[in-house]
């Protein structure tokens, strides 16, 4: 009784919140990689995608991105395209898509999938070097964060 | 944003006059992949790269002289020193080069470290060396260190081969979280900045690398280990089956370059 009870709560804990996000084993992608539906329902919040773009614990973009308006942030890299204005010639649709997992949009992409969670080729529990606890990683970025870091990315207009 | 974009031209000629091959043609098994091999001394910056151009600059060479201090010292049940069975260090000019290299007695493909353990324990009658660490690094070191300027030429046919191709499997192997391979980063983008690092190909005929970072000599196995870390996947060890294989692999494709180390690194 008392572990059924633990067992339910702790399903709520991890899903309750975002009951009513789109998991990452059920992204509907487009045939160009595109994802239309947002994945929380809930309007992104740029502020918060900039800081996400910018930092090395979560999307750690500028590791690869050159972007102009992040230019606060040390060291951008050119692995991947400069990404001013690409708010102007993407969807937000396609933005998602790409920053939920860029290789449906672009085969092969060295890109990583920011949502995604299983599998991969000798997954690691974040940089530790360990094999992970599960079979199944936590996704790098959260469902809002996707949409934050989309809702950013729609501002970059000029480029 | 200031970027310097793929390799410098500069030269790395060593104490005046040990000219060291940091550019040459790619050997034959890359061909349609890469024309020129370069070394990973290309791809810092001035500083980083005249601390190599002089041995009492170079932070590594304090570490060939604690090997030659070690290669003099008897150990071991058997009462041997290195020197005793090998002569002087510099009788072991070339040995580096060949490394990794198939050894017929034992049926194997042996690093540099696993031949020195095999003498370590089947002749000196002496604890074999932790990989990559103290005593076994420095060794490497010293060993490198009279192999420079000679061009890296590991075999990769014959009972090599089979290794070899894992080497390259693993290599193209897309792993972690990060779905990313040594080819994603070293073949695909060297000469591009990655966040604030400059990526090279990834060479390994400069190690033992001393680097400024964490101001010790690295093994080419503690190198692949933190590649490996950051793609955010399970990491091999050092020494294991995987990272031998790789190293045979990555060494053949630095064929042709000078052995270099200990380089400097940062
Ligand atoms: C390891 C490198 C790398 C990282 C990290 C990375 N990207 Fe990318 N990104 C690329 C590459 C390369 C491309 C170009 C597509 C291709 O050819 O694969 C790309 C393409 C894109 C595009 C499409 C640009 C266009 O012109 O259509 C967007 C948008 C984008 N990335 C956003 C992001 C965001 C947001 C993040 C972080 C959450 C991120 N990227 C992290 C490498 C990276
Ligand atoms: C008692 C004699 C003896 C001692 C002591 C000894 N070795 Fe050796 N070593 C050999 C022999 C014999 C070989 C050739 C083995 C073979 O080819 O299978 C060898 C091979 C090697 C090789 C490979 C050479 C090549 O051309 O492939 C290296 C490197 C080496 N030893 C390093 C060391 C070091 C370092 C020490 C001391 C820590 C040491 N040896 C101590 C006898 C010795
Ligand atoms: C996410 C990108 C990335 C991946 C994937 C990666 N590396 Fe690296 N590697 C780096 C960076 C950054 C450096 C430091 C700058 C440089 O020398 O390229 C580096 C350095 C090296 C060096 C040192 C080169 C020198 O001259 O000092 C070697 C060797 C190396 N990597 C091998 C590998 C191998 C083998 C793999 C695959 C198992 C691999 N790397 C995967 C980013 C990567």
């Amino acid at each position: 009784m008392r572990l059924t009870a633990m067992t339910a709560t702790m399903a709520l804990v991890a899903g309750a919140a975002f009951a009513a996000d789109v998991a990452p084993g059920d992204l509907q992608f487009d045939e160009y990689g595109a994802i239309e539906e947002s994945l929380t329902g809930m309007a992104g919040d740029a502020e918060n995608g900039a800081k996400i773009m910018a930092s090395k614990s979560k999307g750690n973009c500028i590791a690869c991105h050159e972007v102009t308006a992040l230019q606060d942030a040390p060291f951008h890299g050119e692995v991947g395209p400069m990404l001013d204005g690409v708010g102007g010639y993407r969807s937000a649709a396609e933005l998602r898509g790409i920053v939920a997992n860029a290789k449906m949009t672009f085969e092969g992409s060295v890109m990583p999938a920011f949502y995604k969670t299983k599998g991969f080729i000798r997954p690691g529990d974040g940089y530790t070097g360990k094999a992970p606890a599960g079979d199944e990683l936590p996704p790098i970025l959260t469902a809002q964060e996707i949409e934050d870091v989309v809702a950013f990315l729609l501002t970059l207009q000029d480029g | 944003m200031a970027f310097a974009g793929g390799a410098d031209d500069d030269n790395l000629v060593i104490n005046g006059d040990l000219e060291i091959t940091t550019k040459a043609a790619a050997p034959q098994h890359l061909d349609g992949v890469l024309d020129e091999v370069i070394s990973g001394w290309h791809f810092r910056s001035d500083e980083t790269q005249a601390l190599e151009m002089d041995d009492f600059d170079n932070p590594g060479m304090i570490f060939v002289d604690q090997a030659v201090d070690q290669w003099n010292t008897a150990e071991g049940s058997e009462g041997k020193s290195c020197a005793d069975c090998h002569g002087a260090p510099e009788d072991m000019a070339g040995v580096k080069a060949v490394y990794p290299k198939w050894n017929e007695a034992a049926g194997e493909v042996r690093t540099l470290q696993m031949q020195m353990n095999d003498c370590r324990t089947n002749r000196m009658g002496a604890d074999a060396w932790k990989y990559d660490a103290g005593d076994a690094i420095n060794m490497v070191a010293l060993m490198s260190s009279v192999s420079r300027g000679m061009p890296v030429n590991v075999a990769t046919d014959g009972p090599a081969a089979e290794l070899w191709q894992k080497g390259k499997d693993l290599y193209y192997t897309r792993t972690g979280q990060l779905e990313l391979s040594c080819a994603n980063c070293h073949e695909d983008n060297y000469g591009n900045y990655i966040r604030a690092d400059h990526l090279s190909q990834g060479q390994i005929n400069g190690f033992p690398a001393y680097r400024l970072k964490n101001a010790k000599l690295n093994g080419v196995h503690s190198r692949f280990k933190g590649c490996v870390r950051d793609t955010r996947a399970e990491t091999y060890s050092p020494g294991s089956e995987e990272f031998i294989a790789l190293e045979l692999y990555v060494a053949s494709r630095g064929n042709g370059l000078s052995v270099e180390g200990p380089s400097v690194r940062n």
